[in-house]
């Protein structure tokens, strides 16, 4: 028994690291899933005389998607949303994060469009009020305005089929 | 000493907004700043997490921090600006997480090994009392004696 305890040492902590160190530390669990959306009213990028709350895409389920053009990894994400808004199973509304307008638009105007509406937050202040961390994050949320998902990070065919797939299953989306 | 030092980080942080390209509204409250700073050394940055919010020149920090001098402008607590940004963030801002069940081992855990420790030593050494002194016999003790003696002498 007494020649196994090094063995036995050695097993649990291989069993906290494996599980440790395969954790990704940069995901910040978000205390926002299954909270409902934060309000704001801020201006449409393209209309910037209207306003867009949350409250507007009450009865849908949407997509919240925070961008900018300064960011590189939404430049990775881009031609996946706009396939996405292609296939139109649900609107995808983006939030331009910290950026200049024309950027903003000389970027969408180039890369495409997949938003259905895009509101700015030059100051960041909803991105603080929806705890965004990292450019691009994607809020899944759902038609009484709750919150059910969010990615940090680029949303991949990967983390779709994964992760966004199974919630819009339930929500018959 | 306390103050010069407090005064020289906040220079340093001052001239650190000033690189962040950030507009320095409040250099004229100093109180704020420093009960800022002060809370700001406790807070995660989430972008460089292994810096405070205080010491962090990452964009977020920068706004973070601005959020939190303006909420205490507005006259709200220290606890009430941790909610604000445990509400938005998580626990995960906190340095010092609180007490609650999830985090019952991460708090209880040292007390844990050093009771298991504790168990271990109490065994061992109780182990130690019970072992009897070896018994040898007196002849085989005055061979030893012998041979040992002859030993020394070779030498």
């Amino acid at each position: 028994m007494k020649r196994f305890i090094p063995f036995i040492v050695f097993a649990v902590l291989a069993t906290f690291f494996y599980v440790g160190l395969s954790r990704n530390p940069r995901e910040v669990p978000s205390p926002f899933i299954g909270k409902p959306a934060p309000a704001f009213a801020q201006p449409q990028l393209f209309e910037p005389a209207k306003t867009f709350s949350p409250k507007d895409m009450q009865g849908q389920v949407w997509l919240f998607n925070v961008w900018a053009s300064w960011c590189v990894s939404c430049r990775d994400e881009h031609p996946y949303l706009v396939e996405l808004a292609k296939a139109k199973r649900l609107p995808i509304v983006g939030l331009n994060y910290k950026d200049k307008p024309e950027e903003a638009k000389a970027w969408l105007a180039q890369l495409g469009n997949p938003y259905s509406l895009a509101v700015v937050d030059p100051e960041g202040r909803v991105g603080i009020d929806y705890g965004v961390y990292g450019v691009p994050e994607t809020y899944l949320i759902d038609r009484a305005g709750v919150i059910r998902y969010k990615q940090t990070g680029p949303v991949t065919p990967q983390v779709w089929q994964e992760k966004f797939e199974p919630l819009l299953k339930e929500l018959g989306v | 000493m306390t103050m010069r030092f407090s005064s020289i980080v906040f220079c340093a942080l001052l001239s650190c907004q000033a690189f962040a390209g950030e507009a320095v509204p409040n250099a004229e409250d100093p109180v704020i700043e420093q009960r800022m700073n002060k809370l700001a050394e406790d807070l995660r940055c989430l972008v460089c997490q292994n810096e405070s919010l205080a010491g962090s020149r990452a964009d977020l920090a920068a706004d973070l921090r601005r959020e939190i001098r303006e909420q205490m402008h507005a006259g709200k607590s220290d606890k009430e600006v941790v909610a604000y940004l445990t509400n938005r963030y998580g626990d995960f801002v906190l340095y010092k997480p609180p007490f609650k069940p999830v985090t019952f081992l991460l708090w209880l855990g040292p007390a844990l090994f050093l009771a298991v420790g504790g168990v271990i030593w109490f065994f061992t050494l109780r182990r130690r009392r019970n072992l009897a002194t070896p018994q040898i016999s007196e002849a085989a003790r005055q061979q030893a004696a012998k041979l040992l003696a002859e030993e020394e002498d070779k030498q």
